[in-house]
């Protein structure tokens, strides 16, 4: 047997300087020989560990088999049986935190590359020219609304799609894919892959209905009395974002995440006027938070062509939410990183520009209740960290758009939709829910397992009614 | 998409159009707004509801020609489809059952107020529009508020017709004079709802004004409209449009509206 490489196999991106003014994606992905390379660091355990790592149950042992073997198509064919988006999931899981934190190399070496040969496998697939149409699996009669398509909601109407239901996903944006489409920028994840599943989900049946807002256009109850739906699956994600609450939050020039990314991903503000959405393009840029987000909005800056774009946060870099692959990149474009640092105050200019954060230093204390060192101010610390451009990835609430017009739909105290964690089933009959609406806010996967879960509760019950 | 299926021209820079929408039809209530974008490269833009007719399925908007994408949307003609249009948005205005409401509009405002008060005398509740404009000519949708008010009320700043000078001060003579309003509604340009408030607040006369901040989504998604109401922070697309007066923080309001004032100016330039 030969040795096994000590590390992943290097995935080839974009010069880190030629790239801080290209929205084009930043990692290239494997070639041939490079995932042929990878795949062989797999040694195929007889317990495949990495599978249980995945919220979606890719056969991961079987399919890197296959890329081993140059079976590119079975590959593919392997990995859509459990995921509906592979060509999204290799390139935003948090792989670290799921199939490669499991995978049986971790030990001594680098644990095998599954989300860049997952990536691989689905970029490979979209190469080739698809054979056909789908198979139209039987009709039944029954039909599911699916509310926000997000990750979610494509992935509980592709499976129902599959078993044969009428599936139409309601959007209250104009265009398909949820946070995928408004929030994970060009350079990570190109809205080209978006639009090629939405696509094959069209292939299958399912109707898209966009400029729709569940709760205000229409309602639940509508949905699933004159409109005729026997179950409806509640994806609307976690959309409400937070705030700091400290003074000069609304001076111009601050943004929260959200509405950032969504000017220049959903509307194209960096093609402004091209667009015409505008955006604030920042000299100086501060990010406050550090999570996959932050990453995101800092790049975003420094493509819009910050000279300095900072990220601000209060916890130690050990404490940072961020997948390590987009940290690292974001390193490399220039992101300067202010550990340990709380904004107490944004300032402003005679304008109402902001100009700069009041920013505290601080220190790790004992742990907090989510076991990571609580971060405590150093009294006497403040400092001015200039930047025109602010914003605020801090997370975000869930939507209450539906469960406010929703009678019977039970929330907990945080404004998720409750729901029983195996089926995804809520307080109300015919309804389910899942993804970030539910968790708060999460990963794309595990908005995807959530709702796989809930399709397949919706069908035993409708099977069984 | 939204067809068109009327279009007129109230003033030379603002035009009524009634668009097919039987989803938004069905569930407006006075108050609420949509979200339009016209062209694929555009803007998410929201636009007050002027009226809506469930049985026809369509519902009217007034859209004054203020910048680029409203010059866009004023072009199109009957026949032509609106790319989006999405809502209906945001909260009913809060209506009282009974008392005697004075609604001011200003400029477009003037059809903003209109479902108000058809709501309002529905309800049994005394109606006084007060509406104004630069000039006689530039005054609109008469035809339509005045026939659903108990009194109307036309003020021009050049005396051209009805009350020579601005809604609010006419609203200040009206209270003066023993109107018996229990309540003010004012739509319009930010100014002007900022005076009403400003008439009102000695008189301690609950006032609501419809605030139009820049919005992005519409579903409380971005946070862009964000103002400050007593000192916390609503977003006017899913908390509002309607807020009370007396504690919006206009001097904050009328800052934020202008953010994007260089980016506009690029964006007619290049439209020319």
């Amino acid at each position: 047997m030969t040795l096994i490489h000590p590390t992943k196999t290097e995935m080839p991106a974009l010069d880190p300087v030629a790239r801080r003014r290209l929205w084009d994606e930043v990692a290239v992905g494997y070639t041939v020989e490079r995932a042929l390379a990878e795949s062989r660091r797999c040694v195929q355990c007889q317990e495949p560990v990495c599978e249980e790592g995945c919220p979606v149950g890719v056969p991961i042992r079987d399919f890197v088999r296959r890329v081993q073997l140059g079976d590119f198509a079975g590959a593919a064919e392997l990995i859509r049986t459990k995921n509906v988006l592979p060509a999204i999931c290799g390139r935003v899981c948090p792989v670290e935190h799921q199939c490669e934190a499991v995978c049986a190399t971790n030990a001594k070496l680098e644990p095998v590359g599954i989300g860049r040969l997952e990536r691989f496998v689905a970029d490979w697939e979209r190469s080739r020219p698809r054979d056909g149409a789908p198979r139209k699996p039987v009709q039944r009669l029954e039909n599911v609304a699916i509310v926000g398509s997000g990750p979610a909601g494509l992935t509980a109407a592709s499976d129902l799609a599959r078993l044969g239901y009428g599936v139409t996903v309601f959007e209250a944006l104009h265009a398909i894919g949820g946070v995928l489409r408004y929030g994970i920028p060009e350079f990570r994840l190109p809205k080209a892959i978006v639009d090629e599943d939405v696509e094959r989900l069209r292939e299958l049946g399912v109707e898209f209905r966009t400029d729709v807002v569940v709760g205000k256009t229409v309602t639940i109850d509508e949905l699933l009395g004159e409109l005729g739906y026997s179950a409806v699956f509640v994806g609307t994600g976690a959309g409400s974002p937070k705030f700091m609450g400290v003074p000069g939050e609304n001076l111009k020039g601050v943004y929260s995440a959200n509405e950032y990314l969504t000017r220049v991903n959903l509307m194209r503000a960096y093609d402004f006027p091209g667009y015409d959405t505008p955006v604030k393009r920042p000299t100086r840029a501060a990010v406050i938070g550090a999570g996959d987000t932050a990453m995101d909005a800092a790049r975003v800056s420094i493509r819009l062509g910050a000279e300095e774009a900072h990220v601000v946060y209060r916890r130690s870099q050990a404490e940072m939410g961020a997948r390590r692959e987009d940290f690292a990149r974001a390193v490399e474009e220039g992101a300067i990183f202010d550990w340990l640092t709380l904004p107490v105050e944004l300032l402003g200019d005679g304008d109402g520009r902001v100009r700069a954060l009041v920013c505290r230093r601080m220190e790790l204390g004992e742990p907090d209740e989510s076991g990571r060192a609580r971060p405590v101010e150093v009294p006497g610390s403040d400092f001015e960290l200039e930047a025109n451009l602010v914003v605020i990835a801090l997370g975000t609430n869930p939507n209450p758009l539906v469960p406010q017009t929703t009678p019977g739909l039970d929330v907990d105290g945080h404004g998720c939709v409750v729901v029983d964690p195996e089926t995804g089933a809520t307080s109300r009959p015919g309804v389910w829910a899942g993804g970030d609406i539910a968790t708060g806010a999460a990963t794309v996967i595990l908005a995807m397992g959530a709702g796989r879960r809930a399709a397949s509760s919706i069908h035993q019950s409708l099977e069984g009614g | 998409m939204a067809r068109i299926l009327d279009k007129r021209e109230l003033t030379p820079v603002t035009r009524l159009f009634v668009v097919d929408a039987p989803l938004v039809a069905r569930h407006a209530q006075p108050g609420q707004f949509v979200i339009v974008r016209v062209a694929e490269h555009g803007e998410r833009v929201p636009i007050s509801i002027t009226d809506f007719d469930l049985e026809a399925g369509t519902v009217t908007l007034v859209v004054q020609e203020v910048g680029h994408t409203s010059g866009l949307l004023c072009a199109l003609e009957p026949g032509d489809e609106l790319l989006d249009l999405v809502g209906p948005l945001g909260l009913p205005a809060p209506l009282p059952a009974s008392g005697h409401a004075a609604l001011v509009g200003g400029g477009f405002g003037a059809g903003a107020v209109f479902p108000l008060a058809r709501e309002l005398r529905r309800r049994g509740v005394r109606v006084t529009s007060i509406v104004g404009a630069r000039t006689a000519e530039l005054l609109i949708l008469r035809e339509l508020l005045e026939p659903a008010s108990d009194a109307y009320e036309p003020c021009t700043d050049d005396g051209s017709l009805g009350y020579h000078g601005f809604t609010a001060a006419r609203l200040g003579e009206l209270i003066e004079a023993g109107a018996g309003f229990t309540c003010v509604y004012a739509v319009g340009p930010m100014p002007m709802m900022r005076a009403v408030a400003e008439t009102t607040r000695p008189h301690g006369l609950q006032t609501w004004v419809s605030l139009d901040p820049i919005m992005v989504d519409g579903t409380g998604m971005c946070g862009a409209c964000r103002i400050s109401i007593g000192g916390e922070t609503k977003f006017a697309c899913v908390d509002g449009p309607f807020f009370d007066a007396h504690a919006v923080d206009f001097d904050e309001a009328v800052v934020r509206s202008k953010m994007y004032v260089d980016e506009e100016r690029v964006a007619a330039e290049v439209a020319l």
